[in-house]
């Protein structure tokens, strides 16, 4: 394990460490002392490494994340894991707004609470909540799985496209077009299987499902005469 | 952007150090708001039937002894005046709407920019780290402190258009966003009265408290009234002779982070405000939610109405 410290370097010099890493560097293990709440800590890595941020973040840390396995011994601030593509982020403590924002794949686990706007528009990300959530989670979420242990807020769902919902607790609402679905066997396997990637003991049939219900985003044959 | 920042520190041996505690949080805030900086301080309060005005004029060197002399004796009592830069702090006997007439009267220059029992209110143009360094704040003491970083987007860089903005006895209030239907909020609050010194968005919202405040509205009242009548972004903290009280609107697009623990309790834009606080690696940290009064402080006053003549010279710059 290195270990990084940003009271001796800046930001950008521990950052500009972890993208240099050599292909043979891969899974190492790095530990980020001191984060002090600094924004973009370990942003865009692009390799299998293990990187550890001993304390509370700010904004965007993991962004753009790429194969490696982030954990943040702490707090994160707005936009964590944005646009993550592959690879893992943990936040031990609560994220702020925006978690998991835009994410192409890879898995965010949030072992507190997210605020506002979770999942907004992601396109693949699996992002699994062990509290609650905010309001307009997964707005215009298109891709991939929000799985929410806890409760959601106002909105949940707001203009949804493909992306799925679980919620064990309760929802104050939905947002537009986003409703219940049934839980199939195939969903409930696809819970189990996040749940335990995320190392929650969570019963799977405890979970709601919600989805699109297609009207606002899809052209509908009737409406064909409107045009 | 803009930066805003409360501390209250629940610990009484801390009070000594509050303004060094308070420094790293404001000056952590730069980024977010370099034009000019602002705190209120509650320290000092006055005995019983004396007013403190926090007073401002834009010469360093403007005779505050003199202006405290000729106001003692047209008004026939004693006052204090402690000069700090291009501000003062003047402690008075008099009522305060006969302060407030002379100081319009002899001293139109002089800006009031707080006043009340105990708040103290010093804002600039300016880097924080100078602002904070002309008025001494490093070595103040005290039980709490609020403070804004700007940057601006609504009005100008002036010293009248910084915050804190008052909005009453012992309150003041700091504006993180900006508010769009403020013209129509000030023609309407001009209307009934209200005098607003700048174009600013934030004197609007400042304004806006303090005439519901006047109407007898307790300060928990107003805000959620707030709710209903101000358009736009915002997170508030308002900073009260007991503690402070943070609202955001529903949205809650701007940021704000609120941080406890045994000793203290923090609001800031960003968690790295609160970083350099004593422990605050174990502080239960969480997010405020949207369209909720949060309020800290002893005996908070969110649930009393104060008396009408606590308003007597409030909508101050």
């Amino acid at each position: 394990m290195s270990s990084l410290d940003l009271n001796e370097l800046s930001l950008r010099q521990i950052n500009g460490r972890l993208h240099a890493a050599e292909p043979g560097d891969d899974n190492a293990a790095w530990r980020i002392e001191n984060p002090m709440g600094q924004h973009a800590i370990a942003c865009g890595l692009s390799r299998a490494m293990s990187v550890t941020v001993a304390g509370n973040v700010g904004f965007y840390c993991g962004g753009m994340n790429q194969e490696a396995h982030i954990t943040i011994e702490g707090h994160a601030g707005v936009g964590v894991a944005e646009n993550m593509m592959s690879g893992q982020v943990r936040v031990v403590g609560n994220a702020s707004q925006s978690a998991g924002a835009t994410g192409h794949g890879g898995l965010l686990v949030i072992e507190g609470d997210a605020s506002s706007r979770c999942g907004i528009s992601m396109k693949g990300i699996d992002i699994v909540v062990a509290g609650s959530v905010g309001h307009m989670s997964g707005f215009m979420a298109q891709k991939g799985h929000l799985v929410i242990c806890g409760d959601a807020g106002d909105a949940l769902g707001d203009s949804i496209y493909e992306a799925i919902i679980y919620v064990a607790g309760k929802v104050d609402s939905l947002g537009a077009d986003c409703i219940e679905k049934p839980m199939t066997e195939e969903h409930r396997q696809t819970l189990q299987a996040l749940l335990e990637r995320a190392g929650l003991e969570k019963d799977p049939d405890s979970f709601r499902r919600y989805g699109s219900a297609r009207k606002l985003y899809n052209f509908h044959i009737d409406h064909a005469g409107d045009y | 952007m803009c930066g805003i920042v409360g501390l209250y520190l629940k610990n009484e041996k801390l009070h000594s150090q509050l303004g060094r505690l308070f420094r790293p949080m404001l000056i952590e805030m730069t980024s977010r708001g370099p034009d000019s900086a602002g705190v209120a301080i509650y320290r000092n309060p006055v005995p019983e039937g004396q007013i403190k005005f926090s007073l401002a004029h834009d010469q360093i060197d403007f005779d505050w002894q003199s202006l405290s002399d000729r106001l003692s004796a047209d008004l026939q009592t004693d006052s204090r005046i402690t000069p700090c830069n291009t501000h003062a702090v003047l402690a008075s006997a008099a009522p305060e709407q006969a302060i407030q007439d002379w100081l319009r009267q002899h001293a139109p220059a002089v800006r009031v920019v707080g006043r009340g029992n105990s708040v103290e209110i010093f804002k600039e143009t300016g880097l924080p780290e100078h602002v904070y360094a002309r008025f001494e704040l490093e070595k103040a003491q005290g039980r709490h402190m609020i403070g804004h970083t700007r940057m601006a987007t609504e009005s100008a860089v002036t010293t009248a258009g910084s915050h804190p903005f008052a909005t009453g006895a012992d309150l003041c209030l700091v504006h993180n966003g900006s508010l769009s239907n403020h013209n129509r909020l000030r023609e309407a609050l001009q209307r009934r009265g209200i005098r607003f010194e700048t174009q600013n968005d934030s004197e609007v919202a400042a304004a806006y408290l303090t005439h519901h405040l006047q109407r007898g509205l307790t300060l928990k009242q107003a805000l959620e009234q707030a709710l209903d009548d101000l358009d736009g972004f915002y997170t508030f903290c308002i900073g009260t002779g007991d503690g402070f009280a943070v609202l955001r609107d529903p949205i809650a697009c701007k940021h704000a982070v609120l941080a406890e623990t045994d000793d203290w309790v923090a609001m800031a834009t960003e968690y790295r405000a609160i970083a350099t606080l004593p422990d605050a690696n174990n502080a239960k940290v969480w997010e405020p939610r949207p369209a909720t009064v949060y309020s800290w402080g002893a005996g908070s006053p969110l649930n009393e109405a104060a008396e009408p003549s606590a308003f007597a010279t409030a909508g101050v710059a």
